[in-house]
């Protein structure tokens, strides 16, 4: 099942090469990544998303919590929660395709931010399913460019990561 | 207030810390703190030959005795070759700062000379690290690394030092910090009560109860509540090749190390347990054997303080996360609240099982033979008489160090310093210096084999100049002794690059660094010469025993079966 954990570490150096190295040490996935400070600039949030069965989940919380500069963690996917990824993508916009690229954009409220005469560049959030049915309505063949910031998240309600 | 240098101030923390050795070679990026050092007199410093020979050093004193051994060494080789050593007490969990020098700052990531990325390399085999980024953080720095390599799961910590960060011009204050800050590191101080009551209950209702004891009670120094708990219940206890001395290996209640070398009432003992009380041991994969079909009718209660050992290999029914020390003192409390005893009927009938495992021959029987020649085991077992179980014993790795831990009984905990998780050979001679510096009167042996010492054999000029009378017991079979015991069991003798030519004098070249070497090659001679090596309280013995190349360590487990499929000789398997 896919899980994503959120943790708070220290905005140190160092810190982040710790977390990306366990990950690649003890075996386990990692599917995006997306770390910046917080409003405590001694505070960095870190999102990642991972793939595993209970127990490799288990054994990927407990040794990022052993880790020294990990202050906080919670697995998001255990609760309710928002998750957002951002995309960056530029599409061919030329011709016929020029309406029907900024009817589907409208359609996914996404933006366009960026206009020349034959392309366009959309801003997209949502979750990742969204960015990728989004993909695949403008089409591989008109994709010039795609960016994607790795998904981050928050938990609904009153509940919160903070020290 | 003082005004002292980053180098002064290093060198002062370490004196104010109570460090009385450390361990290292000079180079280059560390000479200011050398220079240091130099003025400073309540510190001593050691000169290895070999970088990781410091670290291993360090490594012994603290096995000995629990607190962080120091090593300093330099940048770029001094950092890589201490790199074996340090991920040889990651693995055991053994407390160890390491200063490492740096290029200057400035130069940093520019492929200066005798540079290397030491936070790096060392990153999977650190408890953690830190690089200095000021000199004035250096004192704060060294609380943290001190702090953090003793407490919770011990392990080594680096502290990399940039050469600027001592320059001998810039001073600063300097106080000594009383406690390290960390706001994001907390090790459970206690267990949780509820699941050890729950745990007392599960083993007072147990019919074929047992402890399976680690390294873990070592390191938190929990000998004595493991003991008391133990014979309160009358349970048996195995302990893990780390866990040895932790229960006194001659008492009754003990059932030998258990694993791919245990005895084979230990793990028959585990195999048909219903309830097995796991205390600062790991389920190793050379203790469990076979995951699937590890002790099939077991309840698994496991105290460990890291909660990233629950679970990890083996699913623990009753996990509780704490400090072994004080979780068992909380069992031994509230079984004594219950006030129940286990039922005496169920007791008897599972020791009369146990002792029927055990049966006449002992725990480690072997074919004595007819005498002719030296068998393995025998110059153990002359080791723990001669030394009547008292000496402190450094192992290298492979099949002597099997025999050291089957036939020498540690009655006491820190006696036995191996290198467990890593299996490093090298490590023995170096370890067993690091414990003869700090307990001069005590007698420390290092068990070793023709291949192991000659890993790390430039000490014995270490030994010499610092006056280390360690014994050396060298069981010389002539062979990778463990590698030939595989390959005549899984590669049907094909010796591949498993034996030892050009083995050199071993008496001639103990003599040539300065030392007493002797060769037994008699049976009738070993304790004699076992004798007057420990005699001789001032001198470094060096004894090379011609020991049997056909002996395999037996019982051994059965790749992939369950604790209790074993061979137990060459033709026997269970």
């Amino acid at each position: 099942m896919r899980h994503i954990i959120s943790l708070l570490m220290e905005n140190e150096p160092g810190a982040l090469s710790r977390v990306v190295g366990l990950f690649s040490q003890r075996n386990y996935n990692i599917e995006s990544l997306t770390v910046a400070p917080t409003e405590d600039p001694t505070l960095s949030r870190l999102t990642l998303t991972t793939v595993g069965h209970e127990e490799v989940i288990e054994q990927i919380t407990k040794n990022l919590n052993k880790l020294i500069e990990v202050v906080k963690l919670v697995d998001l996917s255990e609760s309710a929660h928002i998750e957002r990824e951002l995309m960056l993508i530029k599409v061919k916009a030329t011709g016929a395709q020029r309406a029907e690229v900024k009817r589907t954009t409208d359609i996914f409220r996404g933006q366009i931010v960026d206009v020349t005469t034959n392309v366009y560049t959309i801003q997209l959030a949502g979750t990742t399913d969204k960015l990728d049915s989004f993909i695949q309505a403008v089409g591989t063949a008109s994709i010039l460019e795609v960016v994607r910031s790795g998904v981050t998240g928050i938990s609904r309600g009153d509940k919160v990561l903070s020290i | 207030m003082e005004l002292l240098s980053g180098a002064e101030m290093l060198v002062r923390f370490l004196r104010d810390e109570g460090v009385k050795y450390i361990y290292g070679y000079p180079g280059g990026a560390v000479l200011h703190i050398y220079d240091a050092l130099f003025k400073e007199k309540s510190i001593e410093h050691i000169l290895v030959r070999h970088e990781q020979a410091a670290t291993h050093m360090a490594d012994g004193y603290a096995r000995a005795t629990g607190k962080a051994g120091v090593v300093l060494v330099t940048s770029g080789p001094g950092a890589t070759n201490a790199i074996t050593g340090i991920a040889t007490a990651f693995m055991d969990s053994i407390p160890m700062v390491v200063i490492s020098g740096q290029v200057p700052s400035n130069m940093v990531g520019t492929d200066a000379f005798q540079e290397t990325d030491m936070i790096g390399i060392s990153r999977p085999i650190v408890k953690h690290s830190f690089m200095i980024k000021h000199p004035s953080e250096i004192p704060e720095v060294m609380k943290k690394a001190f702090y953090l390599a003793e407490s919770g799961r011990p392990g080594p910590v680096v502290v990399d030092i940039p050469k600027d960060m001592t320059n001998p011009a810039e001073k600063f204050e300097y106080v000594y910090p009383k406690k390290a800050k960390l706001r994001s590191y907390g090790p459970a101080l206690r267990g949780h009560s509820g699941q050890i009551r729950k745990a007392a209950e599960l083993l007072l209702a147990a019919k074929r109860p047992i402890i399976y004891a680690g390294g873990g009670v070592i390191l938190g120094g929990a000998s004595a509540q493991l003991t008391e708990l133990a014979k309160m219940l009358n349970l048996p206890v195995t302990n893990t090749l780390m866990g040895l001395g932790c229960y006194p290996g001659s008492d009754r209640q003990f059932v030998g190390m258990l694993g791919m070398h245990g005895s084979y009432t230990a793990n028959l003992a585990m195999h048909h347990a219903d309830v097995i009380l796991a205390v600062g041991a790991r389920f190793d994969d050379r203790v469990i054997n076979g995951a699937a079909k590890f002790c099939p009718n077991a309840k698994i209660i496991h105290i460990d303080i890291d909660p990233a050992s629950i679970s990890k290999t083996i699913k623990a029914d009753i996990p509780i996360v704490g400090p072994v020390g004080s979780v068992l003192t909380e069992m031994v409390a509230i079984v004594k609240e219950i006030g129940q005893a286990p039922n005496a009927e169920t007791v008897a009938s599972w020791w009369k099982q146990i002792d029927e495992w055990r049966g006449n021959r002992g725990l480690f029987p072997y074919d004595k033979g007819d005498g002719s020649i030296i068998k393995p085991q025998a110059a153990i077992e002359m080791l723990c008489e001669v030394t009547k179980g008292e000496a402190y014993v450094a192992s290298d790795v492979g099949q002597h160090q099997m025999f050291a831990c089957q036939y020498y009984k540690f009655d006491k905990p820190n006696r036995w310093l191996n290198s467990g998780g890593l299996g490093t050979m090298g490590f023995g001679l170096p370890a067993a210096m690091g414990v003869k510096l700090n307990f001069p009167e005590a007698d420390v042996a290092c068990v070793t084999g023709e291949g192991s010492i000659q890993m790390n054999i430039q000490e014995l000029s270490t030994c010499l100049q610092y006056d280390l009378p360690v014994k050396i017991i060298n069981l010389n079979n002539g062979a990778l002794g463990m590698v030939r015991q595989w390959q005549d069991m899984v590669y049907n003798s094909r010796y591949s690059h498993s034996y030892m030519e050009s083995l050199p004098d071993f008496v001639r070249l103990a003599e040539a660094y300065g030392h007493v070497g002797m060769r037994i090659t008699d049976l009738k001679d070993l304790k004699p010469k076992m004798e007057e090596a420990f005699a001789m309280k001032d001198r470094l013995v060096f004894l090379d025993i011609a020991v049997d190349t056909s002996e395999h360590v037996y019982p051994m487990q059965i790749k992939d079966g369950a604790m209790r499929d074993m061979w137990l000789s060459k033709t026997e398997r269970t």
